[in-house]
C-alpha cells in the first residue's frame, strides 16, 4: 500500500513538474493574448525559433552561454519588433481569426527561418543541469523526480512571480492592462500602444526563450518542439487565455492528469495516450466552463 | 442569371464542358509521362477535394477547424477494411461507406463546435487529428493485424474491371471529384449553403431568423468530414497507394488549412487553386534549386524557403487579400472585362463622331 501511495506521488510530482514546462510555453500566449486580444499561434515556432538560435550561436559561433542567451533575447526582441510592424500593425482593424490566421502563417516563417539558418538536426542543448532524479530527495523522500523538472518548476515560478507584479504594480503593467481593455481608448489618454506591443511581444519571445532551453534541454533542440508547444492550447482553455495564474494551474493540471492517465489506464489502451488526453480535457472543459478557470467571462455583442 | 439545372446556370455548364474537355480529352492526349499523373494530378485531385472539405467548414460556415487530415485518416482506414472484409460492397461502394464513417467522426468532434468558437473550436478539432491517428495506430484491428506499420493498399477494381495504371486511376479520381465538386456547389448555393453563410456571418442573428444553429453546425461538419474521408481514401489508394497513419498528420492538416485560405474562403474554385498552388511551388522551387545553381543549395534549405514564403503569402494574404487567390483571379477578370467594356465604349464614341 505504502509503496503504491508513493508511486502515486511519484508520478503525481513528476506529472506537475512536466506541467509547469507547458505553462512556461502558456506564458508567453497569455502575455500577448491579454495585452492585445491577439491569439498567438506562432508561440509554440517562437519556441522553437529562439532556443535554436541560441544554440546556434553557442555550438556553431562559440559564442559563451551567458552571451549567446542575452543575443538570442535581443533576437527575439527583434522579431517582435518586425512582427508589430509588419504584421500586427497592418491588422490592427481586421477580425480576430483573421489575426489569428496571420500568426499562423507567422509561425510558418519563424520555423522555416529557423531551419534554413540552423539546419535541421536535432541538437543536444546542455543547461549542466543533469535530467535524473536527485540523489538527496531520492534518498530520503524515496522519491525520483528530476533535477530539471525542479529547475524548470522553480524558473516558472520566479517568471510567473516577476509577471504578475510587473502587471499588478508597475505604471506599464497599469498601460497593458488597459491597452487590453479598450485599445483605442488607451491610445487616446495617451499610452503608446506601438511600444507597449513591442514590449509585450519582446517578453513573450524571452519567456520563449527560457521555454525553450527547458524543452531542448530534456528532448533536445529540435522541429517537434512545434508540435509540443501545441499542448500549451489545452493549458490555456483550462487555466483560461488573459489569465497568468491560470497558465500555471492549467500547465500543473494538464500534466498531473496526463501522466496519472498515462500510468493508470494508458497500459489498457496501449499507451501513448498522452498524445491526445489534454485535448479530451480541454474539450470537457469547454463544455461545462469555456472560458477556462479564470479566465474573463467571454461576453458576445450582437 | 437563371439556373437551367438544380442550381447550375448556363455559365456553369459551359464552364464545366471546358474543363470535361481540358480534362478528359486534352490531358490525356497531351500529357504521356506518368510523372504528372502520380505525382501532380492525382495528388491534386485529392487535395482539392480535402479542401472543399475544408472549405464547407471554414469558408462557408466559419467554423475554425484543423483536423482535416484526421478524416482524411479515418476515410482511407475504412476503406482498406471495408474493401478487405466487405468485398460485396465494390469499390464505389466501400467509398460512399467510409466517407459516411469519416462523417460519423465529423458529427462527433464537430458537436463542441455548439458551445465554442475561434480558437477555442480549433483546439477542439485537433483532439480530433490526435485521437483518430493515435487510435488507427494503437488497435491493430485497423491495420488487419500488420506489424510493418506500412500496408499496401488493394487494387482498385470497380464492376470487375482494374485500374491501376496512373491514367486509370486519374480518371477514377476525375470522376469522384468531379462529381462531389457539382454536389458540393450545389449544396453552397441551396438552402443548405445558405443556412451556412447565415451561420458564418452572425450565428445569433441566424438562429434568431429560425436557422437552426444544431443542425447547420453539425450537418457542416458531417459534409465536411464526408469529403475529407473520400478525399483521404483516394488519396491513400490512388496516390500514396499505401497506408500509414503518419502521412496524415497535423503537417498535411495544415497544409491543407493553406489551401483553403490562400485559395480563398469561401469558394469552390479556391480549393483547386489553392490546391494546385501549394503543391506545384515546391516543384518549382525544387525545379529553380536543381536548374539554376545547379544543385548547390541544399534541399533541406530549399524546403525551408518553401515554408518561408508559404507564411509570408499568408501574412501578405491576410493584410492585402484576405478572400485569397479566387478574389484574386476574379479582380483580374473583372478588370480585363470592364477594359474591353470601356475599349468598346471607345471605339462607339468614336464611330460615333466620325458619323457627325
Amino acid at each position: 500500500m505504502a509503496n503504491e501511495l508513493l508511486f502515486f506521488m511519484e508520478v503525481l510530482v513528476g506529472g506537475l513538474l512536466a506541467g509547469t514546462m507547458y505553462s512556461l510555453v502558456a506564458l508567453g500566449f497569455v502575455l500577448i493574448f491579454k495585452a492585445s486580444a491577439t491569439f498567438n499561434f506562432s508561440q509554440g515556432a517562437m519556441v522553437f525559433f529562439s532556443v535554436l538560435a541560441f544554440c546556434g550561436f553557442m555550438q556553431d559561433f562559440n559564442i559563451p552561454f551567458v552571451l549567446a542567451f542575452i543575443l538570442a533575447a535581443l533576437l527575439m526582441v527583434v522579431v517582435g519588433l518586425c512582427t508589430e510592424r509588419l504584421v500586427l500593425r497592418p491588422l490592427m482593424n481586421a477580425s480576430e481569426d483573421t489575426v489569428l490566421m496571420a500568426t499562423i502563417g507567422l509561425g510558418y516563417v519563424l520555423e522555416g527561418l529557423a531551419q534554413a539558418a540552423w539546419g535541421v538536426e536535432v541538437r543536444r542543448l546542455d543547461l549542466g543541469i543533469g535530467d535524473f532524479p536527485v540523489p538527496w530527495i531520492a534518498d530520503n523522500l524515496k522519491l525520483f523526480i528530476s533535477a530539471l523538472d525542479i529547475t524548470a518548476g522553480l524558473v516558472a515560478a520566479i517568471m510567473i512571480i516577476g509577471l504578475f507584479l510587473l502587471f499588478k504594480y508597475t505604471k506599464i503593467g497599469l498601460g497593458l492592462r488597459a491597452v487590453a481593455d479598450d485599445a483605442g481608448a488607451a491610445s487616446s489618454i495617451g499610452i503608446p500602444l506601438k511600444h507597449i506591443m513591442l514590449l509585450v511581444w519582446s517578453a513573450a519571445g524571452v519567456v520563449a526563450l527560457v521555454a525553450g532551453c527547458m524543452w531542448g534541454a530534456r528532448a533536445g533542440v529540435q522541429f517537434a518542439l512545434v508540435d509540443l508547444a501545441l499542448k500549451a492550447l489545452p493549458v490555456l482553455i483550462i487555466g483560461g487565455f488573459s489569465s497568468i495564474p491560470g497558465a500555471i494551474i492549467g500547465g500543473l493540471i494538464i500534466g498531473a492528469v496526463e501522466k496519472i492517465l498515462e500510468v493508470y489506464i494508458g497500459p489498457f489502451f496501449g499507451g501513448a495516450i498522452e498524445g491526445w488526453a489534454p485535448y479530451v480535457l480541454a474539450i470537457f472543459f469547454l463544455l461545462y466552463r469555456p472560458e477556462g478557470l479564470f479566465g474573463e467571462k467571454i461576453i458576445r455583442r450582437v | 442569371m437563371k439556373p437551367i439545372f438544380m442550381t447550375y446556370t448556363k455559365k456553369d455548364l459551359i464552364n464545366l464542358a471546358v474543363c470535361m474537355v481540358l480534362s478528359v480529352l486534352i490531358i490525356p492526349t497531351f500529357i504521356k509521362t506518368e510523372y504528372w499523373y502520380t505525382s501532380i494530378l492525382i495528388p491534386w485531385l485529392c487535395l482539392a477535394l480535402a479542401t472543399i472539405g475544408q472549405q464547407i467548414v471554414m469558408g462557408y460556415t466559419g467554423q475554425l477547424a484543423l483536423g482535416a487530415a484526421g478524416f482524411m485518416a479515418a476515410g482511407a482506414f475504412a476503406m482498406f477494411n471495408l474493401i478487405l472484409r466487405v468485398p460485396d460492397l465494390g469499390f464505389v461502394g466501400s467509398l460512399i461507406v467510409s466517407g459516411l464513417i469519416a462523417a460519423a467522426f465529423g458529427i462527433l468532434f464537430g458537436l463542441p463546435s455548439l458551445k465554442v468558437r475561434g480558437i477555442y473550436l480549433m483546439v477542439a478539432t485537433l483532439a480530433s487529428q490526435f485521437f483518430i491517428i493515435w487510435m488507427i495506430d494503437k488497435f491493430g484491428w485497423f491495420k488487419n493485424y500488420d506489424s510493418s506499420g506500412i500496408i499496401t493498399a488493394q487494387d482498385i477494381v470497380i464492376l470487375g474491371k482494374p485500374f491501376t495504371t496512373p491514367l486509370a486511376m486519374y480518371f477514377v479520381c476525375l470522376a469522384v471529384t468531379t462529381i462531389l465538386t457539382l454536389l458540393a456547389m450545389n449544396m453552397a448555393r441551396g438552402s443548405t449553403g445558405r443556412n451556412w453563410m447565415a451561420v458564418r456571418d452572425m450565428d445569433i442573428a441566424a438562429e434568431s431568423m429560425g436557422v437552426s444553429l444544431l443542425r447547420t453546425k453539425v450537418q457542416a461538419f458531417a459534409i465536411s468530414a464526408f469529403y475529407c474521408g473520400v478525399a483521404g481514401a483516394l488519396f491513400a489508394f490512388c496516390y500514396l497507394k499505401s497506408l500509414e497513419p503518419v502521412a496524415f498528420d497535423i503537417k498535411l492538416s495544415f497544409k491543407i488549412l493553406f489551401m483553403c485560405i490562400l485559395g480563398g474562403l469561401g469558394t469552390i474554385n479556391g480549393a483547386f487553386i489553392g490546391a494546385a498552388f501549394i503543391l506545384l511551388f515546391p516543384v518549382l522551387l525544387n525545379a529553380i534549386g536543381n536548374n539554376v545553381f545547379h544543385g548547390a543549395i541544399d534541399a533541406t534549405i530549399i524546403s525551408s524557403i518553401e515554408q518561408v514564403i508559404f507564411g509570408l503569402l499568408m501574412i501578405i494574404f491576410m493584410i492585402y487579400e484576405p478572400l485569397g487567390m479566387a478574389k484574386l483571379w476574379e479582380n483580374l477578370k473583372q478588370s480585363l472585362r470592364s477594359k474591353l467594356f470601356s475599349s468598346g465604349i471607345k471605339n462607339l464614341k468614336s464611330s460615333a463622331q466620325k458619323s457627325e
